[in-house]
């Protein structure tokens, strides 16, 4: 399909986005990361049954708290495809982009080098 | 088990906003079931303080540590040697162990992370519900086992009160009525001659009425 998105998205590959805690979120935030998004398969259709479902009430968590701490939570996604759907996963990455774009970069780094 | 959950993120921050380096203390026991306490809650605690903090220019040197229990001074007893580094401890403990981990380390500001709810059971994942306001004097055995005193709100020994609709508390139409529990159970235990006999007049001073309780056993004290 030779699609492109940003070379800047570090992509991990966990066996199913059940697999991803809260803490893994959070953990990558803290460390710098402008934003993080799951993408799970479709709901409904996930191998392992709910996994994509536990990730989905993770990633609402999450948000709850980085608003709760005065970070955006709209920097952490969840978004669910099948695995033929080569175009939507590209759509959803230019999609996160585009959202952490207009956001700018992480205001933990901002904070951290103006403390320096 | 004590079942409690974590306070406001935004409580907390007001409660260490001051110190400079803050011990988030978790405890292993009952807050680690109820998943308001435990290492878990204490990395996803720890992790969002920092991160509010450091956006802030504010390098607060936040650090984790789960202990065993921390209403036993063995465990507490772990704290001893690292203590000092902290100008403050933040539990994650029931209120038992904010106080036991205070009253170990005087020279140490203790806060509490969570409020303690009730002594209650696991209903499912995520869901708790209280079962015991630890009266000190024990009805169960003519009750069906359902406990009147934590279960029916207005606490009637001789139930149920006029506001039982439908085997429903009129406090909450979700709420079942503690004394339709008990009186169903009974039935199906075909123990309906205990619910015929009225429970007298409760002596309430093993409660808190009289005041803080304590339980010595000689046969086991050093």
């Amino acid at each position: 399909m030779r699609l492109g998105y940003s070379p800047d998205i570090k992509l991990i590959r966990v066996p199913c986005t059940g697999k991803v805690d809260l803490i893994h979120i959070l953990h990558a935030m803290e460390k710098g990361a402008d934003g993080v998004y799951l993408v799970g398969c479709l709901e409904g259709d996930c191998h392992f049954l709910h996994g994509n479902l536990r990730a989905k009430k993770r990633v609402q968590k999450a948000q709850e708290i980085l608003n709760s701490i005065g970070l955006e939570g709209e920097r952490v996604q969840m978004y669910n495809l099948s695995s033929g759907e080569g175009p939507k996963f590209v759509q959803y990455a230019r999609e996160m982009e585009e959202r952490i774009r207009e956001l700018g970069p992480n205001p933990i780094k901002k904070g951290l080098s103006s403390a320096a | 088990m004590i079942v409690a959950e974590q306070k406001p993120i935004e409580e907390i921050i007001q409660e260490i906003q001051d110190d400079h380096s803050v011990l988030i203390l978790g405890c292993n026991e009952c807050v680690t079931v109820c998943e308001a306490g435990g290492k878990k809650e204490v990395a996803v605690l720890a992790s969002a303080l920092r991160m509010h903090f450091m956006q802030q220019g504010d390098q607060k040197q936040i650090e984790e540590k789960t202990l065993e229990r921390q209403c036993d001074s063995e465990y507490l007893e772990e704290l001893r040697a690292q203590v000092d580094r902290y100008d403050s401890v933040l539990s994650l403990a029931c209120g038992a162990g904010v106080q036991f981990t205070a009253e170990k380390y005087p020279s140490t500001a203790i806060y509490p992370g969570v409020n303690t709810k009730f002594i209650g059971v696991t209903e499912e994942q995520g869901y708790w519900t209280e079962r015991c306001q630890a009266c000190g004097q024990c009805i169960l055995a003519k009750t069906g086992g359902i406990c009147p005193v934590s279960r029916c709100a207005k606490r009637l020994l001789n139930g149920p009160c006029g506001g039982s609709t439908q085997g429903k508390c009129e406090i909450n139409p979700e709420l079942d009525c503690a004394w339709q529990l008990i009186i169903d159970r009974l039935s199906s235990l075909d123990k309906l001659d205990d619910y015929e006999e009225l429970v007298p007049i409760k002596d309430w001073s093993p409660d808190r009425a009289g005041g803080p309780r304590k339980v010595v056993r000689e046969d086991v004290t050093s």
